[in-house]
């Protein structure tokens, strides 16, 4: 059975106060801050992307898992801010880990859950024996149109799993996804921002398909919230996964622990990889975790996930909190910059 | 001509954010309740009107008077649909009504409707400043939250109405709201989170802002005879009325006024042979707390000026004098634009009827409505009564 060997997680050294993009917008801070449930979010600097925060995270990954790179049979990076549209992510993660050349790989979009699709991916070769080996990541350097809601919590950060059938320190019991045709969010070719349905994000999208998806894994396991350690959802804002933790019947101390979003805002296909990759760094052998994924556009990818006796030998050293706590603020003017966001300028990228 | 005309059936969908309906689906579900109340035939129809501020806006469909009556199965009956912003719900019905009146019909259905949530906040904001003079107000930049702002400072000047008087109307709205499984905001509020809620336009916050909604509502009006033939328990329309004002608010003598309302009411009061006080219970239109003030002062059941106190005091709660809004009203039921006269009517035939379940007013036998168009540029009233022994 595909289980999970290692991980490995990266998020940017800067961050962004939310009050300070209220202060340029002319909003009451911590009003935002309190309907949101965001205080900072992550912002990526000007030399890092997608395919750089992929890099950093499969790398650590890798070291976390202790395989020979050269032993990845697959590499899926799920995203919505690859750097290239047509070129992947994939190809310069596999040559700088050093898994070339003996691997196939691809690059995933599906708004926020691209990163789990990658690991469903991975699961398949590797319980069908076609690869030893398959590396997903989810990460994003998010966009947000100035001046609008998401401009508060759209961030940057990424994780990475090694999937395999051997050494695991959890193993995936079950994969259920949940998928619709749900306009709630999109970017079109050539967009610099994307467009959204403002409250239709939430209930006919959102918490619809997070709601079905963990209903779903849950009843075919015979499962109940109880009998779960730990739940992790996307998380877009503070206030949607809490709701949904709500309404599913989970309580807040199985939600905290992979709630990342307050300190680092949405990373969108580093969200739920990330919420998983901060209880992986605290769980221990026979917890039994909830990770529900939720993309735009609209699906959700739900797994119920089984914590191993390995995991006691091999703490990954290089924690999530480790990079949450690893940061340095900047102001508007900055982020303007460092995102790319002001036009016409020399010497810039 | 008939001498008076009765609703004999109603019909009312939930109101909120209805994602899985759509313009049509809402109107055919109100309507289809309202003719089943009635227990009519759809063929015995013989006129439709539909109130619809903008469907063109909220969902690009236009003609609405044809494909209500189409898809409503009463392909071939005469449609009409009418519109006067906010008010064209209550418009409707006085057309319905009149139509009785003229002695050309006999049974005749109103509907209004609209589907508000297909389009984003801002774009609805912008289709319903269409309710607003577009070359004055709106190009200048004046939203409805700013018209009715302006209001809310001037009568604040004029008559030293407080904030937290203004504030009690909504937390009223809600507790009735709370009450109304049909409403869109089925809980309470307190005058905390009314004042501390998010500010709009000063000094009006959330809290005193009626939402965007999807609904519809319908009733069926019948002649006098008929009514009394098919009807155990008709409930007469004693009065319609209708009055307008200056589209635009800067072009009223006063602002903290609404003399469309003062005229309708007037009309309406000596049609029906009744004066304020014999009113038991009101549906006014509150699209913003403070026009629920504005409201009852224009219609008599308090002085002019003395709205807010006669608010703060309970007066105008279900266990006081004049009980107003008892569906929760525009802030707490919600407000599909075109939907809401008629919507009003339905909530009063059910008081008269005795059938409004925990918000039922006691002893309720003469109900009034009173529905607005924009800032004040149109009102139409409505005075109702069962049997009057």
């Amino acid at each position: 059975m595909a289980g999970i060997v290692g991980y490995g997680v990266y998020l940017p050294r800067y961050r962004l106060k939310a009050g300070e993009i209220a202060r340029v917008w002319g909003m009451d801070g911590d009003r935002v801050s309190k309907s949101l449930l965001i205080d900072e979010k992550t912002v990526p600097s000007l030399d890092e992307d997608t395919a750089t925060i992929s890099v950093e995270a499969a790398r650590n990954a890798v070291e976390h898992a202790q395989i020979d790179a050269k032993d990845i049979g697959a590499i899926y990076v799920g995203s919505e801010s690859h750097p290239y549209v047509v070129k992947p992510t994939a190809t310069i993660v596999a040559a700088a880990i050093d898994a070339v050349e003996d691997l196939t790989a691809a690059d995933y979009e599906f708004a926020c859950k691209a990163g789990t699709a990658a690991i469903q991916t991975c699961m398949g070769l590797v319980d069908s024996q076609m690869i030893k080996y398959g590396l997903a990541i989810g990460a994003d350097t998010s966009q947000g149109r100035p001046g609008d809601a998401l401009e508060y919590t759209a961030s940057a950060g990424g994780a990475a799993y090694i999937i395999g059938r051997r050494d695991t320190i959890a193993e995936i019991l079950d994969t259920y996804s949940y998928t619709t045709d749900t306009p709630d969010f999109w970017r079109r070719e050539g967009m610099d921002f994307p467009s959204h349905g403002a409250r239709f994000t939430g209930r006919p999208a959102y918490f619809k398909h997070v709601i079905s998806a963990a209903k779903g894994v849950m009843e075919r396991n015979d499962k109940k919230p109880r009998d779960f350690d730990y739940v992790v959802f996307h998380q877009p804002n503070g206030k949607f996964p809490l709701n949904a933790a709500k309404t599913l019947g989970f309580s807040k101390e199985q939600l905290e622990t992979g709630l990342l979003i307050s300190n680092i805002g949405n990373t969108y296909s580093g969200a739920t990889p990330l919420g998983l990759a901060a209880i992986l760094d605290e769980a221990v052998e026979g917890d039994l975790i909830l990770a529900v994924s939720y993309g735009s556009g609209a699906g959700s990818d739900a797994f119920i996930i089984e914590v191993t006796e390995r995991i006691g030998d091999k703490r990954n050293q290089k924690t999530v909190a480790e990079y949450v706590n690893r940061k340095e603020y900047i102001d508007y003017s900055l982020y303007v910059k460092y995102k790319g966001k002001i036009k016409g300028v020399a010497l810039q990228k | 001509m008939t001498s008076r005309v009765a609703i004999i059936g109603t019909g009312i969908t939930e109101f909120g954010e209805l994602w899985d309906e759509s313009f049509r689906s809402l109107i055919t579900k109100a309507g289809t309740e309202a003719i089943n109340d009635s227990r009519l035939e759809g063929d015995e129809i013989e006129a439709l009107y539909v109130g619809s501020m903008s469907p063109g806006l909220f969902s690009g469909q236009e003609h609405v008077s044809s494909l209500v009556a189409d898809h409503a199965g009463l392909k071939g009956v005469p449609a009409t649909r009418v519109e006067a912003a906010c008010s064209s719900g209550a418009l409707a019905l006085r057309e319905a009504y009149l139509s009785i009146k003229s002695g050309e019909m006999d049974y005749v259905i109103a509907g209004g409707v609209e589907k508000m949530t297909d389009i984003p906040s801002n774009s609805a904001t912008v289709a319903l400043m269409g309710a607003g003079d577009q070359e004055w107000e709106a190009f200048k930049g004046a939203t409805f939250p700013g018209l009715y702002a302006l209001m809310a400072t001037r009568h604040m000047y004029e008559y030293g109405t407080t904030l937290e008087q203004i504030s009690q109307v909504s937390v009223k709205s809600h507790e009735n709201a709370a009450l109304n499984p049909k409403a869109q905001f089925r809980f309470k509020v307190s005058l905390e989170d009314v004042m501390n809620s998010t500010p709009v336009a000063d000094p009006l916050r959330l809290l005193h802002c009626s939402p965007i909604t999807d609904g519809a509502a319908a009733v069926v009006l019948a002649s006098e005879e008929k009514a009394r033939e098919i009807c155990d328990n008709p409930i007469w329309i004693n009065a319609s009325s209708c009055s307008t004002d200056t589209i635009a608010l800067h072009d009223r003598e006063y602002v903290s006024r609404t003399d469309a309302a003062t005229r309708a009411a007037g009309k309406a009061y000596r049609r029906a042979g009744i004066k304020p006080q014999d009113v038991d219970f009101a549906e006014v239109h509150d699209c913003f707390s403070i026009a629920e003030i504005m409201a009852i002062e224009s219609l008599g059941f308090c002085k002019l000026g003395e709205g807010g106190r006669f608010t703060e005091e309970g007066e105008t709660s279900l266990s006081g004098s004049i009980p107003i809004n008892t569906s929760g009203g525009l802030k707490g039921k919600g407000h599909p634009v075109g939907a809401t006269g008629i919507a009003q009517a339905v909530e009063a035939v059910a008081q008269l009827r005795g059938e409004a379940g925990k918000r039922q007013v006691e002893k309720a036998k003469i109900g009034l409505t009173h529905n607005v168009g924009g800032s004040g540029g149109t009102c139409v009233i409505h005075i109702l009564s069962g049997d009057l022994k």
